[in-house]
């Protein structure tokens, strides 16, 4: 088995930069300038048409080393979300009509924040969802995590790219879909994924490599009937979600010299109907330092709100955030590829 | 490196339609209409188009529905199966054919 991953910024990768990745995309060749074919479509320039989602990206320290993670999170990283922040965020969606908060990380459930923002948010009546990569659920320290998931109602959203353990432990590490099927378990126990519970059980699943992710529902088809025969385990949904070429994916993009073959692909596959539905129309994104970007993909690669909208949650103010213009680039074909792709899944 | 088969002529494989354009728009036209979902899914016709491809050994059809495999949702553990049958059906058949053997030897000898 290899030795788990580094973080890129541990390795001190050209890569940790966000402006070289972003200068590799915006440079790739045989792949037209994403905005280009916004134009096309007439969708230039994107503008936001609401806030729906209000997600918070509480820090990038993380249980995992996935070798596609879009943010270079893993145990290495220290930047987390602090209580001033969090207090914010929900200072600023408590006069809001948003209707759901959606929690990310890293393993989100690892920040000092995660629990005071799942109180809060529900305090204040609102759809809770927490992107889970399922084995934290297994660490000593989070025993009583599935329990508080499960009384608070929130939604789990949790990774799991394939059915097969070689190619679940491929892309996140060794012993992780072990460990994901006793956390699935663990989740079944508590009633999530079981009719009539009332506690949503969604799984994402991400190609485990270089190509476009397959059409949802015979996925979730495929997944159902594994996962219940093999383990007996149930879940609500199945989201299928395209790998985005950014940090550690485009690490392995370039490494395995697949990388102006994928982006050509995407761009290929540029669908009209997915970039009109993109999520970042519909989400606003806090980083965990309280800075404001159009989606996490945009946060990643530090390009925050720009053309004249707030870019902090201390200034955040619905009305010049509604209708803003959003930030795009070469990136932006990961979300439109295809059937789209966004943290609900496909979006056509 | 040159090579007789090079991944990037797929790309090309629309020239084909430059020499008689109407042959070419109906072979594509019955090309799409047969992978399309049917009473046999989409995912289920690539396995049988992956398998096929090793049986004519196709390099350019490898790569296609390898790829095509994949976005379908297919594992290599199901693509794998497909290829051997591909090479079961190769393998059977060769060896069906020794009863076409046995028959020749059974009436030319004593």
């Amino acid at each position: 088995m290899p030795p788990p991953l580094k973080s890129l910024r541990a390795r001190s990768s050209m890569l940790s930069s966000a402006a070289e990745q972003v200068r590799l995309l915006e440079t790739t060749r045989g792949v037209p300038r994403f905005e280009e074919r916004l134009a096309v479509a007439q969708l230039h320039p994107l503008r936001a048409t609401g806030i729906v989602v209000f997600q918070i990206n509480v820090g990038k320290l993380c249980n995992q080393t996935c070798r596609h993670c879009h943010v270079d999170a893993g145990p290495d990283r220290t930047e987390v979300m602090s209580r001033e922040t969090a207090e914010r965020c929900m200072a600023a969606l408590a006069p809001t009509d948003i209707p759901t908060v959606d929690i990310t990380g890293g393993a989100p459930e690892l920040s000092p924040v995660f629990r005071y923002l799942v109180e809060e948010s529900k305090r204040l009546g609102r759809r809770v969802m927490d992107r889970c990569n399922l084995s934290v659920l297994l660490l000593p320290s989070q025993a009583d995590l599935g329990g508080f998931l499960a009384r608070h109602h929130v939604e789990v959203v949790a990774s799991l790219p394939s059915v097969v353990p070689a190619q679940t432990d491929a892309q996140r590490g060794g012993g992780v879909f072990e460990k994901s099927i006793e956390a699935l378990r663990l989740l079944n126990a508590l009633g999530y994924g079981t009719p009539g519970s009332g506690l949503v059980l969604t799984l994402v699943t991400n190609p485990v490599g270089a190509f476009l992710p397959p059409a949802q529902e015979p996925q979730e088809r495929q997944f159902r009937q594994r996962l219940a025969r093999d383990h007996g385990i149930v879940f609500n949904d199945l989201h299928t979600i395209t790998n985005m070429p950014i940090s550690r994916f485009l690490e392995f993009l370039l490494e395995s010299g697949n990388y102006e073959g994928y982006m050509q692909r995407l761009a290929n596959a540029f669908n009209p109907a997915a970039a009109a539905g993109v999520m970042c129309r519909y989400t606003l994104s806090v980083g965990w330092d309280g800075r404001l970007y159009d989606c996490d993909f945009n946060q990643m690669l530090e390009l925050t709100i720009g053309h004249g909208a707030p870019s902090h949650v201390r200034d955040f103010d619905p009305e010049a955030l509604h209708a803003r213009r959003i930030i795009t680039g070469n990136h932006c074909y990961g979300c439109t590829a295809g059937a789209g792709s966004s943290c609900g899944g496909a979006t056509t | 490196m040159d090579t007789y088969y090079h991944p990037k002529d797929l790309a090309h494989f629309a020239d084909m339609g430059k020499g008689n354009p109407e042959l070419w728009e109906k072979f594509m036209a019955y090309y799409g209409a047969v992978f399309a979902e049917g009473a046999l899914t989409a995912r289920e016709k690539a396995l049988i188009a992956l398998a096929v491809a090793h049986a004519v050994q196709c390099p350019y059809c490898i790569d296609a529905y390898t790829q095509a495999c994949l976005e379908k949702g297919s594992n290599v553990e199901e693509m794998t199966e497909s290829v051997h049958v591909a090479c079961a059906i190769r393998g059977g058949a060769s060896l069906a054919h020794g009863v076409q053997m046995r028959n020749v030897a059974t009436k030319i000898s004593m």
